[in-house]
């Protein structure tokens, strides 16, 4: 099984309205990150930029459509469109949500939560053996945005992941935008969840933006959106994580609202700066 | 998750008159109405912006407003029954065809036929077109038994409405402005390298074109075109589809 193994720098989601700008010279930017579904076609634009990327850059393949968190059977057809993608592009890591997002083949099209029990405990390492058996690779399954929790739970979200990892060797990719989000939304403290976060199988990590609003009893609640810089809070948390485990490859995510490429690529110079931080202060 | 909590979960967020399912919870206690709300705009959001993105010009025709809600009843009609959207929304146009509130506008359809030929376009396999020096170097004999395999991103439309028109203005390819001549129009999308072309055909070209893309030899699909256009030029169409790309063999 191939381990995933992405550099440990900043990186950023790829955008085609970039293209241009990112091939006119060498950007400063350690890897990119594609979402799989968007290069699942036979050919076009989007395989002859992804190509030259390629070429030039280190790469992350994120899938947003396995729904790896259903308790329903994966989609063969879908894991074989991955194999098909990751064979032709060997990026240096693959990873997928936990999450739902496919209930009796219709795709719903959003990252959906599950409760943490036994029984999805064992759903979701099932699927992970599955993708790392088909890719005969090591899959990060990366931590959700949450907005709602369920009764039925019995497991902690991190201790979930942990159990997880512990059953399919697959690595965790830790956005820490999600656990802001998460926390803020179920009144917990997001320094408690990275503490318990296991840590020592994180290799990539997610930077994004997020939106405020309140819920039916006006507390707040703050929306995964992926259309603003990265807010100060998140940052705060990123450099005390980074400060324990060294430097970590980290993508910042910007999907909607997506600003002009000089504008992104200082989002990313910013977490380097953090990682560069880090791993001078190691060596000193 | 029982297989239940999952359908319960699944089927409230597509159908707003259902009931927030059992069995959630938030910190706040409330029933979390607004909690599943998100998740609910961000299954219809999330899939109007995949039919916006596939169908910009007939969004800038009707407005963002009513390409919403129209797209919002389209996704509950017909949910994508794959997690590859590239393909979703092929059958848009005949929704919209039965749609009440765009009868109105009865260009819409061909409209979204010829922007959902544009997005197949732009994901078919890459192809090197058929130089047409190699049909030249044909003895003049064989050429009425042609028959030419179709480049994959070829696509020919035939609206009884100025449908390349409308789209060149709604796409920002042409300026927005009164059509003074409302005629049929029939168009070739393709995409020999990596730009999707729009192409207006001339009269029996979209006859002559689909004919020969269904394997018809050169010669009745001579025929064909004539029977559909008595102005059928086959020089000039033969040597315009030649140069669009929109074959890669002959045999």
């Amino acid at each position: 099984m191939k381990l995933s193994g992405l550099p440990r720098r900043a990186g950023v989601g790829f955008k085609p309205e970039h293209f241009l700008a990112i091939n006119a010279a060498a950007q400063p930017i350690g890897f990119f990150e594609v979402h799989a579904e968007n290069y699942m076609g036979a050919g076009g634009p989007p395989h002859a930029q992804l190509g030259k990327l390629r070429e030039d850059y280190a790469l992350s393949i994120h899938g947003v459509g396995l729904s790896i968190g259903s308790v329903q059977p994966l989609d063969k057809e879908h894991l074989s469109r991955l194999k098909i993608v990751c064979d032709r592009y060997e990026p240096e890591s693959f990873s997928e949500h936990l999450a739902w997002s496919t209930h009796d083949s219709v795709f719903l099209n959003d990252l959906l939560p599950l409760p943490y029990t036994s029984h999805t405990l064992t759903a979701v390492a099932d699927h992970i053996d599955q993708v790392q058996e088909t890719l005969k690779r090591q899959m990060l399954l990366e931590n959700p945005a949450t907005y709602l929790l369920f009764a039925e739970s019995t497991i902690e979200e991190t201790e979930f992941l942990a159990d997880v990892v512990r059953r399919t060797g697959c690595g965790l990719l830790l956005d820490v935008n999600n656990v802001f989000v998460g926390s803020t939304n179920h009144h917990m403290d997001p320094g408690d969840y990275l503490a318990l976060f296991p840590i020592e199988s994180v290799r990539e990590i997610h930077l994004s933006g997020h939106s405020e609003t309140v819920d039916d009893a006006g507390a707040p609640l703050l929306i995964d959106s992926h259309d603003t810089p990265v807010k100060d809070p998140v940052w705060a948390l990123f450099e005390a994580l980074i400060a324990r485990t060294g430097p970590v490859a980290t993508l910042i995510e910007w999907d909607n609202d997506v600003p002009d490429w000089p504008v992104l690529c200082a989002e990313a110079q910013a977490a380097d700066d953090i990682l560069l931080n880090a791993s001078n202060r190691r060596a000193a | 998750m029982s297989l239940d909590t999952q359908t319960r979960f699944a089927v409230a967020l597509t159908d707003p008159a259902a009931p927030v399912p059992k069995g959630l919870a938030s910190w706040t206690g409330s029933q979390p109405e607004r909690r599943f709300a998100v998740y609910r705009n961000n299954v219809i959001a999330a899939l109007t912006g995949a039919l916006a993105a596939r169908f910009p010009a007939s969004q800038q025709i009707v407005g963002e407003a009513f390409f919403a809600a129209m797209a919002a009843d389209f996704i509950r009609a017909h949910p994508p029954r794959s997690p590859l959207l590239l393909s979703y929304g092929d059958d848009f146009a005949e929704f919209v065809e039965r749609f009440e509130p765009a009868k109105a506008i009865a260009y819409l359809p061909d409209v979204i036929r010829l922007e959902a030929a544009r997005g197949k376009a732009y994901h078919a396999a890459d192809v090197a077109s058929l130089d047409a020096a190699t049909l030249a170097a044909l003895s003049p004999a064989r050429l009425a038994d042609l028959v030419f395999v179709p480049h994959p991103s070829l696509c020919v439309l035939r609206s009884p409405h100025p449908v390349v028109t409308i789209w060149a203005m709604n796409a920002g390819e042409a300026a927005l402005q009164p059509i003074a001549n409302w005629a049929a129009e029939d168009a070739m999308v393709i995409r020999p390298h990596l730009i999707v072309e729009v192409r207006r055909l001339p009269p029996g070209g979209a006859a002559f074109l689909q004919a020969l893309a269904q394997g018809t030899c050169l010669a009745a699909a001579v025929d064909i075109a004539t029977e559909d256009a008595d102005a059928f030029d086959l020089s000039a169409n033969l040597a315009g589809a030649l140069q669009s790309g929109a074959f890669i063999a002959f045999r």
